[in-house]
């Protein structure tokens, strides 16, 4: 059951190699000759048993870099284009290395599932033997050493992206925000600035990482997920039982399926309702795949990067509504 | 350069972000940022005058790790950090581990790293005697923060005989 409310599990690891000064204090050439590194490891050949591929920043289009914030693969502050930045995924891109971030790495591994262990268990065989090539900057009472002190220890995010429509409404998310930080984890909106989530959708994070193991964050987090999960799913249940919620999920599939113009904010919200109807078994006709593929191609910049070329806001919305009517269309 | 928001006082932040498609880049002062949600982690940091000399009586027992002014290995100050909220090497952690420890236990209410450790490292963990030097060291600096100056007179003076057994 919990595909109706997770969307994807993430971890992350910053790490730094021992013997270069962090970002904020490299040159230009020592960017250059740790991309070097990183890639001789990753890129010849399989790497722990994966196909990696390098690319760099600086030769991709503005909409390809912003397309890649969209859809969780890198930061904002990576997508600005400066040199020596480079980016080394597998094909499917679950897993992605930013080489030249924050940290010199910024190791990710995204499921599209509840699987946060399974994530974990993936980043650190990788941390492991990029541990034996590289050696990282660590010390045994601070941890992994981390240009900014809030990821010293494991330096390790574990995140959750979840879809809470009902838990939003009932105006719980920003009560249970406080208690969640009690417990070192901190929720935030996925889309849209502050914790005023469009759509819903929210990731949950631990925010301490040093004192406490990556097992008992991962732990921490995955039980936290789970109660947040049944609470969802109650409250949802309780809800559908009134025709104005009934209501609201059949007009947001009308419009979608008819609109001729339509922004991202709206789309988002009526994707969002949308959602929640088919999880509970109100719309059939369309499946979960699709809904969620769907939220991540009408983002601005992915919409430009499908098109191939720059649009204005309001050619956007026309090709958003063009793309969500020919998706939804009953098959 | 004044802060683009505000255009009063001086940018001293620079925000990357993406709006609505676009890749925007924001010079923005500390109170701006803060407003908006952009913290220096280094911004918390106020003198406790209380705890500050306490401090001072106790580093007479436990002289401060290096009492360098600048890194020796990139050659950051402690300015350089908490300005930029940055921290310059590998080796700032160590230069200015002192400095660093309140703006450490603040963020993560904590200061002992218990999770993975490379494999090179767990053969150096072999010297028993000098972790525990280190451990006892960082649960004085704790109970110091913490005004627990009778837990901390104890850890002191265990730190002493282990030191000198050594």
């Amino acid at each position: 059951m919990s595909d109706a409310v997770i969307i994807s599990s993430r971890i992350r690891l910053a790490r730094n190699l021992k013997d270069y000064p962090f970002p904020n204090r490299m040159s230009d050439s020592q960017r250059e000759e740790i991309s070097e590194k990183v890639k001789s490891v990753m890129c010849q050949g399989d790497f722990c048993g994966y196909k990696f591929m390098a690319v760099n920043m600086e030769d991709l289009s503005e909409f390809d870099r912003v397309s890649m914030v969209e859809r969780h693969l890198i930061s904002p502050d990576f997508a600005s284009g400066e040199k020596g930045r480079l980016l080394i995924t597998t094909e499917n891109e679950e897993i992605s290395v930013m080489v030249g971030e924050e940290d010199h790495i910024r190791l990710q591994v995204i499921l599209p599932t509840f699987e946060i262990e399974k994530a974990y268990e993936i980043a650190n065989k990788l941390d492991t033997e990029l541990h034996k090539a590289l050696c990282f900057a660590f010390d045994k009472r601070l941890g992994y050493l981390t240009q900014c002190p809030t990821n010293l220890g494991t330096g390790m995010r574990a995140s959750v992206m979840m879809h809470l429509p009902a838990l939003k409404e009932s105006r719980t998310v920003s009560r249970i925000s406080a208690n969640l930080s009690k417990l070192g984890l901190v929720i935030r909106g996925a889309y849209g600035e502050d914790t005023e989530s469009e759509g819903a959708m929210y990731q949950i994070s631990n925010q301490v990482t040093l004192g406490i193991s990556e097992k008992a964050a991962v732990q921490n987090l995955k039980s936290i997920t789970e109660q947040l999960v049944n609470s969802e799913l109650k409250t949802r249940e309780n809800m559908l039982k009134s025709f104005e919620y009934q209501d609201k999920i059949g007009r947001s599939y009308g419009i979608l399926i008819t609109a001729r113009l339509i922004s991202h904010k709206e789309a988002i919200k009526l994707l969002s309702n949308l959602r929640m109807g088919i999880c509970e078994g109100l719309i059939d006709s369309v499946d979960l795949e699709t809904v969620d593929s769907l939220m991540l191609k009408i983002q601005p910049a992915s919409l430009m990067r499908h098109k191939g070329t720059r649009l204005t806001p309001e050619e956007r919305d026309r090709v958003r509504a063009e793309i969500i009517r020919e998706e939804l269309r009953p098959k | 350069m004044k802060c683009e928001k505000c255009k009063v006082r001086e940018a001293n932040t620079h925000i990357k972000k993406v709006v609505n498609g676009e890749y925007t880049e924001l010079m923005l002062c500390s109170e701006c940022a803060h407003a908006l949600g952009y913290d220096n982690v280094f911004d918390f940091e106020m003198p406790d005058m209380f705890g500050g000399l306490l401090q001072s009586f106790f580093t007479g027992a436990l002289p401060a790790r290096s009492g360098a002014s600048r890194c020796p290995e990139c050659g950051s100050t402690y300015g350089d950090i908490t300005n930029t909220g940055k921290v310059g090497c590998a080796h700032c952690y160590e230069a200015f581990f002192e400095e660093l420890l309140p703006s450490i236990r603040r963020i993560h209410g904590n200061t002992l790293h218990c999770g993975k450790v490379p494999h090179d490292f767990v053969e150096k963990a072999d010297k028993p005697a000098e972790n525990e030097i280190d451990n006892l060291k960082t649960q004085l600096q704790a109970a110091i923060d913490e005004q627990n100056f009778e837990l901390a007179a104890e850890l002191r003076d265990k730190i002493k005989a282990k030191e000198t057994e050594k």
